[in-house]
């Protein structure tokens, strides 16, 4: 089983609600689902779509084509009918000529019936679920579920609503619909990227977020906020990105673990304070969600188009991390990570998201969110006599306490300093060593970087090489490949500087994937590995890459060789 | 000389004669009397030559980024409320580089206290213009007089209410000593101007200071909104000294946060178990 839903309509028309109803829906009928959108950065108008995949297994990875459409306008069936099927059913609100489609008028049906249009979205849903063969009593619990926050005549007039999109569907499709989803036992997780970063960062032991808003890594400080009560982060709406970054520094340097959240132009701002991090050695953690710049750019879209600015940032050498997981679970054992070397060796660390990952969910049979432990990195108090902030020590990392912990004195200095934190110009003395002292940091911190993942690497004479979320569509187009006996493999990085001892195997024909223009993760290979690319897959026009994006480049890689 | 907790022996940057020099024995000499031991202050700035007054006390200090010190001290105080906070930072690092922190720290009222150096001009990066200098004066930049008009910070954070607003001397260690005393012991946001001059790049000496400023008397009523600004707007060769405001009571910062954990520490709060956790991924299920 693998059926793509394509959900589409102007923002405001309820596409959204539909899309995360109907994947409740299927989830509770126990089939994995996956989810992604792609929406313009408006209140209202234009055209969005929600898209969903089902299956029996998970397939988290976007889907190019889609086996059932619902369009909720003129505009939006015109732009994405070419992704239907031949074999496809389209939902229609309104009529339309061109194809045969099944009209199902929902905004009349909720304005005649229930006397508000907002019962649309629900009426569409149980359109949608009489399409899949979805019993209508599965679609009424959820319903229950989800509104039991509201009273019973809001419930009940739901039901209704869904009752009736469900028969409209079931008299108008006739032959057309052939999917039988009945209830299975089996019951997934479905996690969105940036909820699985949150609870990971309190898991973690995070204390402290503060924030300015910025697509599409506002979800974060959002649903930590949210959940204030349960998780204990306390939250500020900075004034700026760059009051955001400090404050975070400064509640680390007051012995809170702290995080901010931004995207490309507000990591921007921030880029002088990621250097205060690596500069005073305080802990935090930077979640970077890219969208597609420059400036203001695309910015409810997706790329990754910041992986070298990223490991840039920040003016002068000093030791940074950056990792950029590839899913919700892998981004919540990476954010833990993030946290626990942040504070093991003082640095600032980069977590690079993006909108996809941010508003994607994916589904899971078990989500392993323990692999990684947090770790405490504080001093024991008795061993310490005359405390020295900045004390210069084999490794480069001095022992952290907090001010008010103890009587001993706690210092950060953005000038380069003395042992104590006192400004220094002691050139070729202290402030050599001062500086050598947070490089040597960085030579720890790359030799417990993790080797990139590798798939079937060893028989394949074309690997895939990509980094980052585009993980779950290189997989996919492996399989896909594989069906036409090409023996393709995969390397995966999702850590990203310090980049790890690593050898790329020869006699193999590497080819990037990247969600940007510029092949940055190429760029970084060559000169970190000397590896040269013998080809390379891109996509930069703010929506995610998928497999058949992939296959349909390596075929005619393939083509073009022989 | 008599020594004290807060002395330390790091050699000083400032120029000799810098009227600096007082408010740090005016800001020791309040922080002895308040009895706070060295290990509960922490004193933040930014850069500039008034930003390198923590190197100059024991104590916990930030010395970051330039404009950056409120929002460090922001979230210092946000993670540890217990330590006393204090923000010492000149006009150019607070008002033009920081500017927009200080505006969003009128709206937060956390428990701080605000020490501005006002010399009216960038020293450390040797004599500029900075928000404060008059109209008309001049600098070493721009090439001729000073065309833009000075910010009234004190004014503005009048107008916003701030818990508490004071205009000290460098010329008067004493009077300062009891302004920093006020500001630290509110509960609240205290913002604490002084007027100095600078030595090397002003252009009036300590004695011009000395003829223009008088302090405020005892029919001020500094809980009068109007009053107070009408005293920060007064002609140039008035220069008010003393409490010009007091805020209305109202919530400190993260109160509400903090209605459980009073004052302890972020770092004492306890972890969220295994357990928990997978109690709260449960719910994606």
């Amino acid at each position: 089983m693998d059926i793509g839903i394509i959900i589409a309509g102007s923002a405001g028309e309820g596409v959204q609600t539909i899309g995360a109803l109907l994947a409740a829906v299927i989830q509770a009928q126990g089939y994995s689902v996956f989810t992604w959108q792609e929406f313009e950065s408006r209140i209202r108008g234009g055209q969005n779509s929600f898209r969903l995949r089902i299956s029996e297994v998970p397939k988290n990875s976007p889907k190019d084509w889609a086996d059932i459409f619902v369009s909720m306008n003129s505009g939006a069936a015109a732009k994405y009918l070419p992704l239907l099927n031949e074999t496809g059913v389209w939902v229609s609100e309104t009529p339309e000529g061109g194809r045969e489609n099944i009209t199902i008028p929902f905004k009349k049906i909720a304005e005649e019936n229930f006397k508000k249009v907002i019962y649309a979205n629900t009426i569409a849903t149980g359109a949608v679920c009489g399409i899949l063969g979805i019993a209508v009593n599965g679609l009424c619990r959820v319903i229950e579920k989800t509104f039991s926050n509201k009273n019973k005549t809001v419930v009940q007039t739901n039901i209704q609503a869904a009752e009736k999109g469900y028969i409209s569907a079931l008299d108008a499709c006739k032959d057309q619909c052939v999917w039988q989803l009945p209830q299975r036992a089996d019951r997934y997780y479905l996690i969105p990227g940036h909820e699985a970063v949150s609870l990971a960062a309190a898991y973690a032991g995070c204390r402290f977020i503060s924030a300015y808003p910025m697509s599409p890594s506002t979800g974060i400080i959002t649903y930590l906020s949210q959940k204030e009560d349960d998780l204990g982060v306390f939250v500020e709406q900075a004034e700026d990105e760059i009051a955001a970054i400090n404050m975070a520094i400064g509640a680390g340097y007051a012995g809170a673990r702290a995080m901010t959240a931004t995207s490309g132009g507000g990591f921007s701002l921030m880029a002088e304070g990621v250097s205060l991090a690596g500069m005073t050695e305080t802990p935090v953690v930077i979640i970077l969600a890219q969208r597609p710049g420059p400036a203001t750019g695309l910015p409810t879209r997706t790329a990754q188009g910041d992986l070298l600015f990223a490991i840039n940032a920040g003016h002068g050498e000093f030791p940074k991390l950056v990792i950029a997981p590839a899913d919700p679970e892998d981004a919540f054992q990476k954010t833990v990570r993030g946290f626990n070397l942040a504070e093991k060796y003082q640095i600032p660390v980069i977590i690079i998201s993006d909108q996809f990952l941010a508003d994607a969910h994916f589904s899971y049979k078990e989500f392993e969110f323990n692999e990684i432990p947090p770790e405490l990195h504080t001093p024991n108090l008795d061993d310490i006599d005359h405390y020295k902030r900045y004390r210069l020590t084999p490794d480069g990392v001095s022992p952290r306490l907090f001010p008010g912990q103890s009587a001993h004195l706690v210092t950060a200095d953005s000038d380069e300093h003395d042992e104590y934190g006192h400004i220094t110009e002691d050139l070729g003395g202290m402030a050599d060593q001062m500086f050598m002292k947070r490089l040597v940091k960085m030579e720890r911190l790359k030799a417990e970087i993790n080797p990139p993942e590798q798939r079937g690497v060893a028989s394949a004479e074309i690997v895939l090489v990509g980094w980052g979320t585009t993980r779950g569509a290189i997989l996919e187009s492996i399989l896909l490949l594989a069906g036409e006996n090409k023996k393709v493999g995969m390397i995966h990085f999702t850590e990203l500087w310090p980049l790890p001892d690593f050898s790329f195997p020869s006699g193999k024909k590497y080819v990037s994937v990247e969600n940007n223009a510029t092949g940055q993760l190429e760029w970084l290979l060559r000169a970190e590995y000397g590896v040269s690319m013998s080809g390379h897959i891109r996509k930069w026009d703010g929506l995610p890459i998928t497999a058949t994006y992939i296959r349909e480049r390596v075929v005619t890689y393939e083509d073009e060789r022989v | 000389m008599k020594t004290s907790v807060f002395d330390n022996q790091v050699e000083n940057q400032w120029c000799p004669g810098c009227s600096n020099f007082g408010i740090l024995k005016a800001l020791k000499d309040a922080l002895l009397t308040l009895g706070r031991a060295p290990e509960a202050v922490c004193v933040v700035s930014g850069i500039g030559q008034a930003a390198k007054f923590p190197h100059y006390l024991n104590c916990n200090f930030f010395n970051g980024l330039h404009g950056r010190a409120l929002p460090v001290a922001l979230g210092i105080h946000a993670a540890n409320p217990a330590l006393t906070t204090l923000v010492v930072t000149g006009d150019g690092d607070c008002y033009g580089e920081g500017g927009n922190h200080f505006l969003h720290l009128l709206r937060r009222n956390p428990d701080i206290c605000v020490v501005v150096h006002n010399n009216e001009l960038y020293a450390l990066t040797k004599g500029q213009a900075s928000p404060t200098t008059p109209v008309g004066a001049r600098r070493t930049l721009p090439a001729g007089p000073v065309e833009s008009s000075p910010l009234n910070m004190l004014g503005i954070a009048i107008v916003h209410d701030v818990g508490y607003a004071a205009r000290g001397f460098a010329g008067d260690i004493d009077h300062l000593k009891g302004l920093i005393i006020e500001g630290i012991s509110i509960r609240g946001l205290a913002l604490i101007e002084v007027v100095q001059p600078c030595i090397t790049w002003g252009t009036h000496p300590m004695g011009w200071y000395k003829e223009y400023v008088y302090k405020i008397d005892d029919v001020h009523d500094h809980t009068d909104q109007i009053a107070a600004l009408a005293k920060v707007s007064e002609p140039s060769d008035k220069i008010a000294i003393g409490m010009l405001y007091r805020g209305k009571p109202k919530p400190i910062y993260a109160e509400r946060f903090r209605k459980d954990i009073t004052d302890r520490p972020l770092f004492e709060s306890a972890a969220i178990s295994t357990s928990k956790m997978a109690g709260l991924l449960d719910t994606f299920k």
